[in-house]
Formats: C-alpha cells, structure tokens, sequence
C-alpha cells in the first residue's frame, strides 16, 4: 500500500504551486489554470483520506469539488472574455482600474 | 323748566361748538360755523340768564349740582391728625360770585363771538378760530362754575391751553407762535405755585370743596396768621399772579397781543385773566385768616397798577397800550382783594369787562379799517371816518378813565376808598392807585387822541381804504358802550344816596366781621377822596389834550429832555430782557448742555457699544476663520498626509489582494498551529 502522507504530500505540492502561480503569473488564463490545480490538489486530498478513513465521503465531496470547479471555469472564463473586450488584455498588471 | 336743574348745560354747550369745529369745521362752510359756534354760546348766555333769575329766589343760599365723584380718594390723616376723606366730584356751584362771572362770560363772551364773524370773517382757520374760542369758553365756564378747587383747576388749565392756542393763531408767524410759548410757560409757573396750595390746602382741611373749605376756614378752627393757610393762600396768590398777569408773571400778556384782536378782547381783558381775581374772592374765608398774604396781594397789586400804567404812557402800538391798561386794572382789582373789599374788587371786574372787551374790539375795528396798520404814530384824525367806532371808543375811555356816572367811576372809586379806610388798607395804598388813575387817564386819552383826532398821519394808501365796520362789528361795540355807560349803577354807593345792590348781592360769599364792623364811616372822607380821583382823572385827561391836540409838539420834546427814563419806559423796564437773562437763556444754556451730554456720552455710550460688537464680531470671525477653520483644516490634511501610505495598499491588482488573502491564512494557520 502507498502510504497516504505521500498523497498528502503531493496535494501540497500542487497546492504551493497553483497558489504561487495564481500570485505570480501574468497572463489570466494561467492563473485559472493554476486556480484548477488548486482544486485538483484538493481533490487528491479529500481522495486520501476517503481510503485512510474507509468512508465514501471524501469521493463524493470531490465529485463535488469537481463539479464546482467545472462550472467556475467556465464562470472565468466568460469573465476573461468580458475583460478582454474592453481592455484588450489578458495581462494582469494591467488591469489596475482601481489603483489608487 | 329749572334751569339751574341743567346748568351743566351752560358749559357744555360751547364744549359742544368746539368739538363740532374741531371735527368737522373744516368741511363747513363759514356761516355754518358762524351759526354753531356763535349761536351756541347765545344759548349758554341765555341759560345762564335763567339760572341767574332762579338763584335769586333762592335768596342767598348757594345753589350745588353735582354730576358725579370724580376721584373718591378715600380716608386718610390730616396734618394736624385728624381723620378726612377726600372726595373730589364733578359739580358746579352757583352762588353770588360764581353768578357774576357766568353772565360776564357768556353774555362779554356772546357778544365778542358775534364780532368775531365779522373781523375773521375773511381770515383763513375760520373753524378753528371759534372752535378754539368755543373751547375756551367752556374751560372758563368749567372754571367759574366748579365746586371745587380741583375742577376749578381742570378749567384753569383749559384756558391757559386755549390761551396758547389762540395767541398762536396765526402760528406761520414766528413772533405770534413765540409769544403762545412765553404765554403758555409763564402761566405754568404760577400754576406750579397753585397747585403746591390745592395740595396743602387737601392735607391741611381734608377737602377742595369750596363751601367745606370755607366753613372748615370760618369755624374758628385756625388762628388768624396761622402759618399754614398763610402759606396756603401765598401759594395760590402765585397761581393768580401767572393767570392775571401781575409782577412778577405778567411779561407774556403785552406779548399775547400777537393774536386775533377779539383774541385780546375775550380772554385778555374780560375774562381769563380775572380768573385769579375769581379764585382770590372765592378763597377769601381763607385770606382773611392770614393779614400776610392779604398785604402781599395788596402790595403786588398796587405795585402792579402803578408798573404798568407808567409803561402804557409810552408805548406806540394801540394793542400794547391796552394790554398794559389791563395788567394796570387787574393790579386795581387786586388791590382791592387785598384790602378785603373782595366786593369792589369782583365789581371792577364786571365793570372793566365791559369797557375793557369795547377798548378791545374798537381798535380791533380801527385795525380792520386802517387794513392791519397799528401803530399809533401812524393813525390820526379817524373820528370823522369810522364814527360809530370812535363814538363807542370814547364811552370806553371815559369808562376807564374814571369820568363820573360811567361804570368805571363807580368801580373805581370804590376801590380806591376801600384802599384807604379798610382795616386791611393803608393810606400808601390809596396814595399809588390815586397816582395810577391819573395816568389811566393820561395814556387813555392819549390814546384816543392820537387815533381819532388830531393830524392824520395815516399813509397814503392806507387812507384810500378806510371804512366803517360792519353791522355785525359795530351793533356788539354798541351794546358794550351801553354796558360801559349804565353797568355801574348796579354799585351805586351809598355816599351818594344809592344803597349799593352789588356788593349787597355778594355778602353771603364774603362776609366778613370786620370788615362789616367799619361799615360806619366818614361820608365826608369819602366824598372828598371820590372828588379828588375825579380831579386827577380830569388833570390826566387835560395834559393829553394839550400834548396831543393843542401842541402835539410837545411830547417829543418831553421825551427827548426825559431821555433815559423815556426810553425806560418805552422799553418795559428791561424785564423781558432781564428775566431772557436770569432764566430764559439759562434754560436754553441747561438744554444745550443736555443735549451736548446726551450727543457725547449717550449716543457716544450707544456708538461705543456698536464699535464693540463690531470689534467682538471680527475677533470672532478671525477666532472662526483661524482657529475652528482651521482645525477642522488640519484634521483633514492629517487625514490626507496619513492616507499616503495607506494608499499604497490598493494597486488594482488581483494578485496582490490574492497575495494580501494567501498571507492572512497563512497567519491564521500559524497562530492555531503554534497555540495548539
């Protein structure tokens, strides 16, 4: 048997690294990206510790997860097309309206 | 009908012509007025006539009407500590005096109302001439028919009022609304001195009701000499002095001539001015109690007699001459007060507001013939033209003079033998007015002389004009001429054979024990004196005649080797320019100062306090502009100074908030992480 703090491991993994591309990255589209992997780290998560507890609750509250992360997506990306359609843009430095 | 029942009716009648021109006048044409304010006073006259014919059945008794209380004021402590209440009421009283000086009002007063319409007839306030004469008849009516010194007093004041209105008549005059003022003021201050006695007379006999006051006077309550009715009557002489023009208050009734003539005649020589002779005789009881003020009322009297008869010999205006004629008569009747033969005095009274109203309105009637011209020197030889003027003149000057069998003789005469055998008079007494009925005589006929007679001096145009009065001018001389000739008879004395019905008819109001006690005298004594004052009347008549008629070169001549003291005389003795000095520009000085006081430091004091609320309205405005502004200022520039590193939070970038958002749960985690 895999031991389950290597699953854990992993979802960190992806988790420091969606979090730091959402931080870091320029263009939108990468950070929703990112933002996926975020969820996805946290579907690997929850997966682990359904089989470490023997219980089904962790499957379907990623089902779950998944579901949102599907209907988000597409959420973004509508916000993305909006945004581009008056900025032109897809760079986050430069969407700054609210700078002071 | 009772007459006497209504003898409110006697004032009230004018009162009600006045208040119907005052009102309306100036809407009505002048013979409405004329029928008013002249036919009103006719029935006042009328009914006072029938109240007179109904007092005699009363055979002596006092007649008392009383309307109504008027100030019931209630109980209090006299001065000596009995207990009075006081209760002054609306009433009239008609006796022996009051009777006497109602006919003389209404009847003198109807008369010169009548020739009043035709001498104002073209003069423009027409209404408000007989409304204010109505007026006055009704105050002088109020006067002599109050029961009390109080309303006595409401009259008193009401002619002095009515007197100011009348002389100022023609008030676009400075000289005439000036002489109103001197007249009005000059009056007030012996109105001062007469109410100071009505005050102490309330606290001394507990009552103003003249038949109280005098049996309270009577009824050997006071010593004779007591100081306080002394003090009383002196006080209430003063009151006279003002009222009737004696020394030391007469200067303003020379000045009164500024008026209307008929003004002159009603209420400076028949009636206001023997207001304070009426309110003497009726306080007799009272100055019989203090010999003291009697001699005072003598002294002044006679002084005042001889004063001015010695101005009236050089004046040039036709007016003057008789208004100083009248103050010389009013110190006769005075005089004669003050010897206690309060009887004569009230007869020279009547008998001088016959001659006196005539004198009066017959220059009034040389004045409107010679078209406003008043000046002696410029009359002469009128006689011929304006006869029935000149006639009724002569009767007047005659009357005045003393010629005998005229009114004037009777009434003068005896005065003058009361001065002298009163137990009141003294021999310098009769000796002063011996001396002023000469000069009557002299400045009369001057007079006369001048006006009617002689060379005419009139000017040229003037004498193209000349011209009879009118009917309604010359029938009032006419019936004054015969007042003049017969109304002496009355007091025919009883050294010629008559038994003196007038004085006999006043008894009741003066009787007086000792005067009654020297009733028995020398007829011989007085028949000599009454010749003597006939002599010098005649001695004053023929130097006019021969300065004026026979050589009337001779008066200049006089004049000029008399020089200081003619020009002494002419001037009225300085007195006018005397008391100007003493206490007139002393006034004025006292009033410039108030006022320069009240410039200073009453408006300076005002302004002071408007320059302080404006210096304390600019401190307050920099206090708001500085310090309210300005910490409301630095509140807000803290603020912006702390916003700019604060500021710098907000980039508008999502990342950092996301970054802001990553570091707050990483904090959050650390804290449980650590704690647990």
């Amino acid at each position: 048997m895999i031991p389950t703090h290597y699953y854990l491991f992993l979802g960190t993994a992806l988790f420091t690294i969606g979090v730091i591309g959402v931080l870091t990255r320029r263009n939108v589209i990468v950070i929703l990206m990112s933002i996926e992997l975020i969820l996805n780290a946290v579907n690997i998560n929850l997966v682990a510790f359904s089989r470490y507890f023997q219980s089904v609750d962790g499957q379907v509250f990623a089902i779950f997860v998944i579901t949102d992360a599907a209907a988000e997506a597409a959420v973004g990306l509508g916000l993305i097309i909006a945004l581009f359609r008056n900025k032109e843009t897809v760079n986050a430095d430069e969407i700054d309206l609210l700078k002071w | 009908m009772r007459f006497l029942d209504l003898i409110w009716l006697v004032p009230l009648l004018p009162a009600l012509g006045a208040f119907i021109q005052l009102l309306w006048g100036r809407k009505l044409s002048n013979r409405a007025v004329s029928l008013v304010s002249v036919g009103l006073p006719g029935l006042s006259f009328a009914w006072a006539v029938g109240c007179f014919l109904q007092l005699l059945h009363l055979q002596g008794a006092p007649f008392t009407k009383i309307l109504y209380t008027w100030l019931p004021a209630g109980a209090f402590h006299l001065a000596d500590g009995a207990l009075a209440q006081l209760n002054v009421e609306v009433g009239f009283q008609l006796d022996a005096l009051s009777a006497v000086m109602m006919l003389v009002v209404t009847g003198v007063g109807f008369l010169i109302h009548v020739y009043s319409i035709g001498y104002m007839g073209h003069e423009g306030g027409y209404y408000r001439f007989f409304g204010y004469m109505n007026l006055f008849m009704f105050s002088m009516l109020v006067l002599v028919l109050a029961d009390n010194y109080l309303m006595m007093f409401v009259g008193w004041e009401g002619v002095g009022l009515c007197s100011y209105l009348l002389i100022g008549f023609y008030f676009h005059r400075q000289s005439a609304s000036d002489a109103g003022k001197k007249a009005f003021i000059v009056n007030r201050v012996g109105d001062a001195g007469f109410l100071l006695g009505v005050m102490l007379m309330a606290v001394t006999f507990g009552s103003l009701n003249f038949l109280e006051v005098t049996e309270a006077a009577r009824s050997g309550r006071f010593a004779v000499g007591d100081g306080v009715v002394t003090a009383i009557c002196i006080l209430l002489f003063v009151g006279a002095t003002g009222k009737s023009a004696q020394i030391p208050l007469y200067t303003w009734l020379p000045d009164a001539m500024e008026g209307p003539t008929p003004v002159s005649a009603l209420i400076h020589a028949a009636t206001m001015v023997t207001a304070g002779v009426y309110m003497v005789g009726r306080s007799n009881a009272l100055f019989i109690l203090a010999p003291t003020a009697l001699a005072l009322v003598a002294g002044i009297g006679a002084a005042t007699a001889i004063w001015a008869a010695s101005i009236g010999l050089a004046q040039n205006d036709i007016k003057r001459v008789l208004a100083y004629s009248t103050v010389s008569q009013l110190g006769y009747m005075f005089l004669a007060c003050g010897v206690a033969a309060f009887g004569a005095g009230i007869f020279h009274l009547m008998t001088h507001a016959f001659f006196k109203a005539l004198l009066f309105l017959g220059s009034g009637s040389v004045i409107h013939a010679l078209a406003g011209e008043q000046d002696m020197r410029k009359m002469g030889a009128l006689g011929s033209k304006i006869p029935t003027t000149a006639k009724t003149m002569l009767v007047g000057t005659l009357a005045i003079s003393g010629a005998p069998l005229l009114s004037g003789f009777f009434s003068k005469d005896e005065i003058l033998w009361q001065a002298f055998a009163s137990p009141y008079g003294r021999g310098l007494l009769w000796f002063v007015a011996f001396v002023t009925a000469g000069l009557t005589a002299f400045y009369m006929f001057r007079l006369f002389f001048l006006t009617f007679e002689g060379r005419s001096r009139v000017s040229h145009e003037v004498e193209q004009h000349i011209h009879e009065s009118p009917r309604v001018m010359t029938v009032p001389l006419i019936v004054l001429a015969a007042g003049a000739a017969v109304a002496g008879f009355v007091g025919w004395p009883k050294v010629l054979g008559g038994s003196n019905h007038f004085e006999h008819f006043l008894e009741p109001v003066f009787e007086n024990p000792t005067m009654r006690a020297s009733a028995h005298h020398v007829w011989s004594l007085e028949f000599g004196l009454m010749l003597s004052s006939v002599l010098v009347a005649a001695a004053g008549f023929y130097v006019a005649y021969l300065w004026y008629i026979r050589r009337p070169e001779v008066p200049e001549r006089v004049a000029a080797a008399a020089g200081p003291a003619y020009r002494l005389i002419l001037n009225k003795y300085y007195v006018d320019e005397f008391y100007d000095a003493l206490f007139v520009n002393r006034a004025k000085n006292l009033g410039n100062a108030a006022a320069a006081f009240d410039l200073a430091v009453v408006d300076g004091g005002v302004n002071g306090t408007g320059w302080f609320t404006r210096l304390a309205a600019e401190i307050s405005r920099l206090w708001d502009l500085w310090v309210i502004d300005g910490l409301v200022n630095v509140t807000a520039f803290a603020v912006k100074v702390l916003s700019y590193p604060v500021r710098i939070v907000q980039t508008g970038l999502v990342q950092t908030y996301a970054l802001l958002i990553v570091l707050g749960v990483l904090i959050f985690m650390g804290y449980y992480l650590i704690h647990f």
